[in-house]
C-alpha cells in the first residue's frame, strides 16, 4: 500500500460524506412537517409563527441561505436541538448514545467475527465433515432469524423464568455506587443481549467464511502448499485463510458501519440504551433535529468503516495498488 | 528397466549422487534399492457410483540422476500419476492397485501423516503456471523458506538465508527475493517455483507442464535451467508435458501414455527416430519438423476413449490405422526389445522379441511416417 492509494480512499471518503450532509438537508427539507408547526398550539397568532419562523432563519430562501446556515454549523459540530429532549442539543443526546451501543454491537460483532470466521474456515475446509454438518446447519438456523426472535425465547428463559440475568435495561437504577458492583451489574445486564447479538451475526460471518474457503481450497496455491509436505492445519491457517479472508473484508466492513447505528429490534427488546433505541424515539415524536442527527452518524460511520475497510484490505492483499 | 544406461554427459554417478544427499534417507530406506519403481499403478476417480479409470496399470522406473518424460495429450492421465505418487489426488480419486516403492519404501501404503514426510523432501513438484501456484499473499522469499524451516526443522533466519540462494541460483536476483508472485514476471516466477521445488534438495523433482504457459524464448531459458540443475545437483527428473520438443532436449527416456496406459517406453532417441507403436509413430508425426515438408503433419482421427467405460481390449484401437481383430477384445502385452524400449502393442507379438533386430524395423517404421 502507498500513499497515493491511502490519499485516494481518503479523499474519496470526504466527497462521500459531503454528499451525505448535501443529501441529508434535501431529505428534511422534503420530509412533511416544520418545526414552525410543531410548536404550534390553538391560541397562537399568525404574528407569533412568522417570529418564530424568523427567529429560526426559515423564512430565509432554502438556497442558498439556509443551505449556508445548514452546512456551516453542522461542521462546527452543532446540530441543533432536540424536541422530545427539552431543547437538549442533539450532539449531547446522541453522544450519550454511542457508547452503549458501541459496547454491545462492537464487542458482539469481535466475537461473531472470531467465532464466525473459525467455524466458517473449519466447516468449508472439512467439507461434509461433523463441524460442517452442525456448524453449517445451525450457522443457516441462525443466520435466517431476526434478533428479537433470538432475544425474546433468551429474555423469558433465563431471565424471567431462571432469574440468572436482569431482564432488560443496562444498568440497575439506584443501585451501589462502588466501581466493582457497578461492573458486575453492568456485565450480568450485557450477557443477553451480548450473546444474542452474537449469535445473530455469527450464522451470516461462518456461512460466507465457509464459501470463501471452498473457493480457495481449489486454488493451485493450495495443493502446492500440501505438495510440500506441510501439515493441515499449517495449510489451512497460512495459505487458506489469509486468501480467503480477503472478500469478507468488505463485508465486515460493511456490518462494522452498522456498530453505530446498533441492531435498532435488538436493542428494543432488551431496552439498551443505545443509538437503535433512540432512532426508535426519535421517529415516535417526530424529532426531526435528532433524526437528523443520528442519520447523519451512522451515515458517516459506514462511510469511515469502508475507509477502514479499504486500508485493511490494502495491507493484507499485497496485489492492491494505486 | 534397470538396463537403462545413466547417460554418459551427467559428471555425477547414481553413487555420487546418493552420497550428495544433505539429509538422510528415510528411515525405512533401502541404499541399494532403485530410486523409484511405479508398479501397475491403477488410480481412479468415483463419479456418482462408477469410477473414471484415468491411470489403469501404469508402471515404470526412475534411476538417480535420470530424466524421464512422460508425454502423451490432455487428458491421459499424465498428471494423474503424478499426483498419486505423492497422493495429493483432489477428494474423489483413489489409488485402487499398485505401488510407488521410493528407495523400496512403498508409498502407496502410507497414510496422509506418514506421507507429508515424503512429501517435498523426496518428491517435490514444480506445477504449471507458478502464477497461480504460488500464494499471491506471501513473500516468494517466504514461501521457499516454508518447507526449509518447516520440513528440515532449520531456524527462520537460515531457512531465509538458503531461500535467497537458491533464488540466486536459479537467477532471481538477491535484492527481488522479497518480491510477491505478482512483482514477477512469469518467467521469473517459473524460476522461483524451480528454486522452491528445491528447497528440501528432493531426490526427485516432477514438473508438470513446467514450460507451458510460457512463451518460447523463456521457455528455453527455463529448460536450460532445468538440465543446469540435474547437472550441477545431479537431479533427478521426470518431467510431465504433451510438448514433444521440450522432451527431445531435456530427457533421457520418454514414457508415451495413452488413455491411462503406458503405450510405449524407451530411450528418448529410440521413441523419437524409430517409433513403434502406432500412438507413439502419429504423436511424433504431429510435432512439425524442420527438416521435412511441413504440410505434411499427421493428425490423429478421433477422440481419446471414455475412460468411464473403456474399450476392453487395446484402448487405443478405435482410432487405430493397423486395429485388427485381436485389439478390440485383448488387452496388448508389454514386449521388451533389446534396444530398451517397451511397447504394448498386438503388433509386436511377444514371440518375435528375439527376432526383432532393430534397424529392420526401424524402417519399416520410419517409411511408414515419411508416407503420411
Amino acid at each position: 500500500m502507498n500513499g497515493r492509494y491511502l490519499l485516494r480512499k481518503v479523499t474519496q471518503a470526504i466527497v462521500t460524506i459531503v454528499a451525505i450532509v448535501l443529501l441529508m438537508f434535501l431529505l428534511f427539507r422534503i420530509m412533511p412537517g416544520s418545526p414552525d408547526r410543531a410548536v404550534k398550539r390553538p391560541n397562537i397568532t399568525i404574528e407569533q409563527v412568522q417570529a418564530l419562523k424568523a427567529q429560526l432563519g426559515l423564512d430565509k430562501p432554502l438556497v442558498p441561505d439556509q443551505l449556508v446556515t445548514y452546512v456551516r454549523s453542522t461542521l462546527s459540530g452543532d446540530l441543533g436541538y432536540s424536541f422530545k429532549f427539552r431543547g437538549q442539543p442533539v450532539t449531547e443526546v446522541v453522544a450519550d448514545a454511542i457508547g452503549p451501543t458501541v459496547l454491545l454491537i462492537g464487542l458482539g460483532e469481535l466475537i461473531a467475527i472470531v467465532v464466525g470466521l473459525a467455524l466458517g474456515s473449519l466447516s468449508g475446509w472439512r467439507r461434509g465433515g461433523l463441524v460442517d454438518r452442525v456448524g453449517n446447519g445451525v450457522s443457516l438456523i441462525l443466520y435466517s432469524m431476526p434478533y428479537f426472535v433470538i432475544g425474546m425465547p433468551m429474555i423469558i428463559i433465563f431471565a424471567a423464568g431462571l432469574h440468572w440475568f436482569p431482564t432488560s435495561g443496562m444498568t440497575t437504577s439506584g443501585g451501589s455506587s462502588d466501581a466493582v458492583s457497578q461492573l458486575v451489574d453492568l456485565g450480568s445486564h450485557l450477557v443477553l443481549p451480548l450473546v444474542a447479538v452474537s449469535l445473530g451475526l455469527i450464522g451470516g460471518y461462518s456461512i460466507l467464511m465457509r464459501s470463501s474457503i471452498l473457493e480457495t481450497r481449489a486454488e493451485d496455491y493450495i495443493t502446492t502448499a500440501r505438495a510440500k509436505g506441510l501439515p493441515d492445519r499449517r495449510v489451512l491457517w497460512t495459505h487458506a485463510f489469509p486468501n480467503a479472508l480477503l472478500p469478507m473484508v468488505t463485508w465486515i466492513a460493511i456490518s462494522l458501519g452498522y456498530v453505530i447505528a446498533g441492531a435498532i429490534t435488538l436493542e428494543v427488546v432488551f431496552n439498551w440504551p443505545g443509538i437503535g433505541t433512540l432512532t426508535v424515539e426519535a421517529l415516535d415524536s417526530r424529532d426531526y433535529p435528532l433524526l437528523q442527527g443520528i442519520f447523519l452518524l451512522i451515515a458517516v460511520s459506514v462511510v469511515v468503516a469502508n475507509l477502514i475497510a479499504d486500508l485493511v484490505y490494502g495491507l493484507l492483499d499485497p496485489r492492491v495498488h494505486a | 528397466m534397470t538396463e537403462q544406461p545413466i547417460p554418459a554427459m551427467l559428471p555425477l554417478s547414481p553413487a555420487d549422487i546418493r552420497g550428495r544427499r544433505q539429509w538422510p534417507l528415510p528411515k525405512l530406506a533401502d541404499p541399494n534399492a532403485p530410486l523409484l519403481e511405479v508398479r501397475d499403478l491403477k488410480t481412479h476417480f468415483r463419479l456418482g457410483r462408477a469410477w473414471v479409470r484415468a491411470v489403469d496399470g501404469v508402471s515404470f522406473g526412475l534411476a538417480d540422476g535420470e530424466a524421464l518424460g512422460i508425454a502423451g495429450e490432455s487428458a491421459c492421465g499424465k498428471t494423474t500419476t503424478a499426483l498419486s505418487m505423492v497422493q495429493l489426488l483432489p477428494g474423489n480419486g483413489k489409488i485402487r492397485g499398485g505401488s510407488v516403492e521410493l528407495f523400496g519404501i512403498d508409498l502407496v501404503q502410507k497414510s496422509e501423516r506418514a506421507m507429508q514426510r515424503y512429501r517435498w523432501r523426496e518428491i517435490s513438484m514444480v506445477f504449471q503456471g507458478a502464477m497461480n501456484a504460488l500464494n499471491p499473499v506471501i513473500r516468494v522469499r517466504d514461501q521457499i523458506a516454508e518447507p526449509i524451516q518447516y520440513r528440515l526443522d532449520q531456524p527462520e533466519g537460515a531457512a531465509r538465508q538458503r531461500a535467497i540462494d537458491l533464488l540466486d541460483m536459479v537467477g532471481i536476483p538477491r535484492k527481488r527475493a522479497d518480491a510477491y508472485p505478482h512483482e514477477l514476471s512469469g518467467g521469473m516466477r517459473q524460476r522461483a517455483m524451480i528454486a522452491m521445488a528445491l528447497a528440501c534438495d528432493p531426490a526427485i523433482v516432477i514438473g508438470d507442464e513446467p514450460t507451458t504457459a510460457l512463451d518460447v524464448m523463456v521457455q528455453a531459458q527455463i529448460l536450460d535451467l532445468l538440465e543446469r540443475l540435474r547437472r550441477d545437483l545431479g537431479l533427478s527428473l521426470i518431467l510431465i508435458t504433451h510438448d514433444l520438443s521440450v522432451l527431445a532436449e531435456t530427457c533421457d527416456r520418454v514414457l508415451v501414455m495413452y488413455a491411462g496406459r503406458v503405450a510405449e517406453e524407451g530411450p528418448v532417441r529410440r521413441i523419437f527416430t524409430a517409433p513403434r507403436h502406432p500412438y507413439t509413430r502419429k504423436l511424433v508425426g504431429s510435432f512439425p519438423n524442420l527438416h521435412t515438408d511441413r504440410r505434411s503433419l499427421a493428425v490423429i482421427q478421433g477422440q481419446p476413449p471414455d475412460l468411464l467405460t473403456p474399450p476392453p481390449g487395446c484402448r487405443f484401437a478405435p482410432r487405430c490405422d493397423f486395429a485388427m481383430p485381436v485389439c478390440t477384445e485383448v488387452v496388448p502385452p508389454e514386449v521388451r526389445f533389446s534396444d530398451g524400449v517397451r511397447v504394448a502393442c498386438h503388433l509386436f507379438p511377444t514371440s518375435d522379441i528375439a527376432t526383432v533386430g532393430g534397424s529392420t524395423l526401424e524402417g519399416s517404421t520410419l517409411g511408414d511416417m515419411t508416407q503420411r
